[in-house]
C-alpha cells in the first residue's frame, strides 16, 4: 500500500510541478527515481516531525502540493498543534501519508502504534481522514487527492494487504463504497478493517445470517446518507475498526445517526479497548487478541444477535 | 553584546507607531505592551526600507514575506501594517473587538498583510523554511523573514527549523530574535538562559549577527542583504522590553496586560511623549 502510494506520487509529480515529497528519515532508497529526476522537488528532513509539518506549510502557501510521509503515531501525535495551526486553520493542501497505520507495528509495541490517529484527527477542522482497504484502492485514491481543498491524511495498511477493492467501485473522497450488499446485518468498516469483515460475512453466511459491508475509506467527511440508509436497512449495525474505541469510526457513526435525529438502530462497536497494548505478535495476531479478525468479528455479531 | 547604553532616542515616527499600539490598547482594553513595543524598530525598518512590498496588493507574488513568528507581538505589526494603509488607522482601535479582525494573535486570510496565523509560539521559523524553500524551486529571488521572541525560542521546534535551514544554506531566509531579556514569568536569564546565542545559531549553520534592535540605522544595515552567501542570516536584536514607556520598560509585569485603566493609558501617551 505505501509503495503504491509513493508511485503515485511520483506520477503525480512527474506531471504536475506542484507536487513535491517531504519525508522525515525513511528508509534508504526510499523514491529513489523521483530523487533523482526531480531533486529540487524532494526533500529528507530528519527526524523533525514538528519542522517537517511546518515546512510543508509554507510550501504549500506558495501554491505547491506537499506530501508528507512518515510513521502514522510519529506524523500525527509528535506534531499535532502544526498539524492544527499549521494545515488545518490554514487550510493548505498538505497530503499526509501514514505509514503503518492501526497494529501494524504490532511487535515494535505501543510507541508504535496509531490506534488513537483517527480520533484526533478527526477533531479538526478542515481535515480529512482517509484509510483505503488495499493497494488498488490507493492508486484511485491518490490522484483524487490532488486537488482536493486542504488537509487530508491518509492511513496505510501493512502491505500486500488481500484485494478486495475493485475499479467498478470507482473512488470519490467522502462517498462510502458497499462491498457486499446488507441482510439482516449492516458492517461499517474502514481501512483494511472492511477486508476482515467481507471474511466475518462469509462466515456469518455459513451460520445463515446475511451481512454486508459498507466500506467507509473517507472517516471524516463521513458519508452520512449512506450510513443512514444502511441503518434503515438492517436489525443490526456493526462498526469495525482497527483504532480505539474512543472518537474513532464507531463513535462518528453514532454521532451522525444520533445527530439525525432518528431513533439509533441496534449497534454494535467492534474496535481496540480504551487502553495501552501490552503484546506484540503481528498485526493479525494482535487483531486476533481483540476479537478483531474475521472469527472474532463473526462471532460478536452471533453473540449480539442471540442476546435477543 | 548588551545593549548600548547610547542606544539612539526615538525619533517622531518611531513614538507614531508606539501611539498606534497605544492607541489600539486603549481600544482593546487588554494586550501585549512589552512584547510589542520592543519590536517596533524591526517592523519599522523592513516595512520602510527592506521589504518589498505593496500594501495595495497584499497577494502581489513579487513580495517578500514576513512572519510574525511571535504572534502575541501583533500590536507592532498592526501598527505598521495600518500605517501603511493594509488597512484602516481606524481600526486598530477595534483590536479585539467581537466582530473586528485584529485578535490577539494575528491571523492570514483576515487581516490584509499577514502571512501566517501565529501565536502558538515555534512555528514561524519552519513555515519560513518552506516559503524560502518555494523561492528557490522557483528562482524567484524572494527574501523570508521571520521574528522570533527570546521566550518562543525555548521551543524545541525552533531548533529543528533551525538545523534545516543550515543544512538547505537558505541564504533568503533571516531569523529575527527580537532578544528583550524578559519572557512571561520574568527574566529569561533565570527561566530559560539562551546565551551564548549568536553562537547557537552559528552552530545551526547561520550567519549570526547582534544588533541594537532600536537602532533603526543598525537594522537597515544588517538587513539590506543576506550576510552570507549559501547560509541563512540570523539576526539577535537587543531589545528593551517595553521600550519608550518608562514605567514599562525592562518591567516583566507589562509583557501582557488585560483591564487597563483610563490613567493608565494617559500615563502612556504622556510617558512617551516625554521619552
Amino acid at each position: 500500500m505505501r509503495q503504491t502510494a509513493l508511485d503515485q506520487v511520483y506520477e503525480l509529480a512527474k506531471r504536475d510541478q506542484r507536487v513535491v515529497f517531504v519525508g522525515s528519515d525513511l528508509g534508504v532508497g526510499t523514491l529513489k527515481k523521483f530523487k533523482a529526476e526531480m531533486p529540487d522537488r524532494f526533500f529528507m528532513e530528519g527526524v523533525a516531525e514538528q519542522n517537517i509539518i511546518g515546512m510543508a506549510a509554507g510550501l504549500a502557501m506558495e501554491g505547491f502540493i506537499p506530501y508528507v510521509n512518515t510513521i502514522a503515531t510519529f506524523l500525527t501525535r509528535r506534531c499535532y498543534e502544526q498539524v492544527a495551526v499549521d494545515l488545518c486553520l490554514h487550510k493548505l493542501p498538505v497530503r499526509l501519508l501514514a505509514s503503518g497505520g492501526g497494529v501494524v507495528y504490532a511487535p515494535l509495541g505501543p510507541t508504535h502504534l496509531a490506534i488513537e490517529d483517527m480520533a484526533i484527527l478527526r477533531a479538526l477542522p478542515n481535515m480529512t481522514v482517509i484509510a483505503p482497504v488495499d493497494a488498488e484502492e490507493m492508486t484511485r485514491l491518490i490522484p483524487a487527492t490532488l486537488d482536493y481543498p486542504g488537509p487530508v491524511y491518509v492511513r496505510f495498511g501493512k502491505g500486500g494487504d488481500p484485494v478486495v477493492s475493485k475499479a467498478a467501485h470507482g473512488f470519490a473522497i467522502g462517498t462510502a463504497i458497499t462491498l457486499k450488499p446488507a441482510g439482516r446485518v449492516g458492517m461499517i468498516s474502514t481501512g483494511v478493517m472492511s477486508e476482515r469483515c467481507l471474511r466475518a460475512a462469509g462466515l456469518l453466511a455459513e451460520s445463515g445470517i446475511e451481512a454486508g459491508v459498507l466500506h467507509c475509506h473517507t472517516v471524516k467527511p463521513l458519508d452520512v446518507a449512506a450510513i443512514a440508509d444502511l441503518a434503515a436497512q438492517v436489525d443490526l449495525l456493526v462498526t469495525v475498526e482497527e483504532h480505539v474505541l474512543t472518537a474513532g469510526l464507531g463513535s462518528a457513526v453514532l454521532e451522525a445517526l444520533a445527530d439525525r435525529g432518528g431513533r439509533l438502530s441496534r449497534i454494535l462497536r467492534l474496535a481496540l479497548p480504551d487502553s495501552f497494548t501490552r503484546t506484540y505478535g503481528s498485526q493479525d495476531s494482535m487483531l486476533e487478541l481483540y476479537g478483531l479478525h474475521p472469527e472474532g468479528i463473526a462471532a460478536s455479531v452471533l453473540g449480539r444477535l442471540n442476546q435477543t | 553584546m548588551t545593549l548600548r547604553n547610547d542606544t539612539p532616542p526615538l525619533d517622531n515616527r518611531s513614538k507614531m507607531l508606539r501611539r498606534l499600539v497605544i492607541d489600539a490598547l486603549d481600544g482593546g482594553g487588554r494586550g501585549h505592551l512589552g512584547s510589542s513595543l520592543s519590536l517596533i524598530e524591526i517592523v519599522r525598518v523592513l516595512y520602510d526600507d527592506i521589504l518589498r512590498h505593496r500594501p495595495q496588493e497584499p497577494k502581489w507574488e513579487g513580495r517578500d514575506r514576513f512572519i510574525l513568528s511571535k504572534g502575541h507581538g501583533c500590536l507592532a505589526l498592526y501598527a505598521i501594517l495600518a500605517d501603511k494603509g493594509y488597512f484602516p488607522v481606524e481600526e486598530l482601535r477595534r483590536f479585539c473587538h467581537r466582530d473586528s479582525y485584529l485578535g490577539g494573535h494575528p491571523e492570514a486570510g483576515k487581516i490584509p498583510g499577514v502571512e501566517a496565523s501565529t501565536g502558538a509560539l515555534g512555528h514561524g521559523l519552519s513555515i519560513g523554511v518552506g516559503m524560502a524553500l518555494a523561492a528557490r524551486i522557483k528562482r524567484s529571488g524572494t527574501r523570508v523573514f521571520v521574528a522570533m521572541g527570546d521566550g518562543e525560542i525555548n521551543e524545541g521546534s525552533v531548533w529543528e527549523a533551525a538545523m534545516s535551514a543550515g543544512k538547505h544554506g537558505l541564504d533568503n531566509l533571516v531569523a529575527m530574535v527580537d532578544y528583550n531579556k524578559i519572557q512571561s514569568y520574568g527574566f529569561v536569564s533565570e527561566v530559560q538562559p539562551l546565551e551564548p546565542l549568536a553562537d547557537k545559531w552559528r552552530a545551526f549553520g547561520f550567519a549570526a549577527i547582534e544588533v541594537d534592535g532600536h537602532d533603526t540605522n543598525a537594522l537597515r544595515q544588517v538587513l539590506a542583504a543576506p550576510a552570507e552567501t549559501g547560509k541563512p542570516t540570523a539576526i539577535i536584536c537587543h531589545t528593551i522590553k517595553g521600550r519608550g514607556i518608562p514605567f514599562a520598560e525592562n518591567e516583566p509585569s507589562w509583557h501582557h496586560k488585560s483591564k487597563i485603566a483610563p490613567d493608565q493609558i494617559s500615563a502612556m501617551y504622556a510617558a512617551l511623549e516625554n521619552t
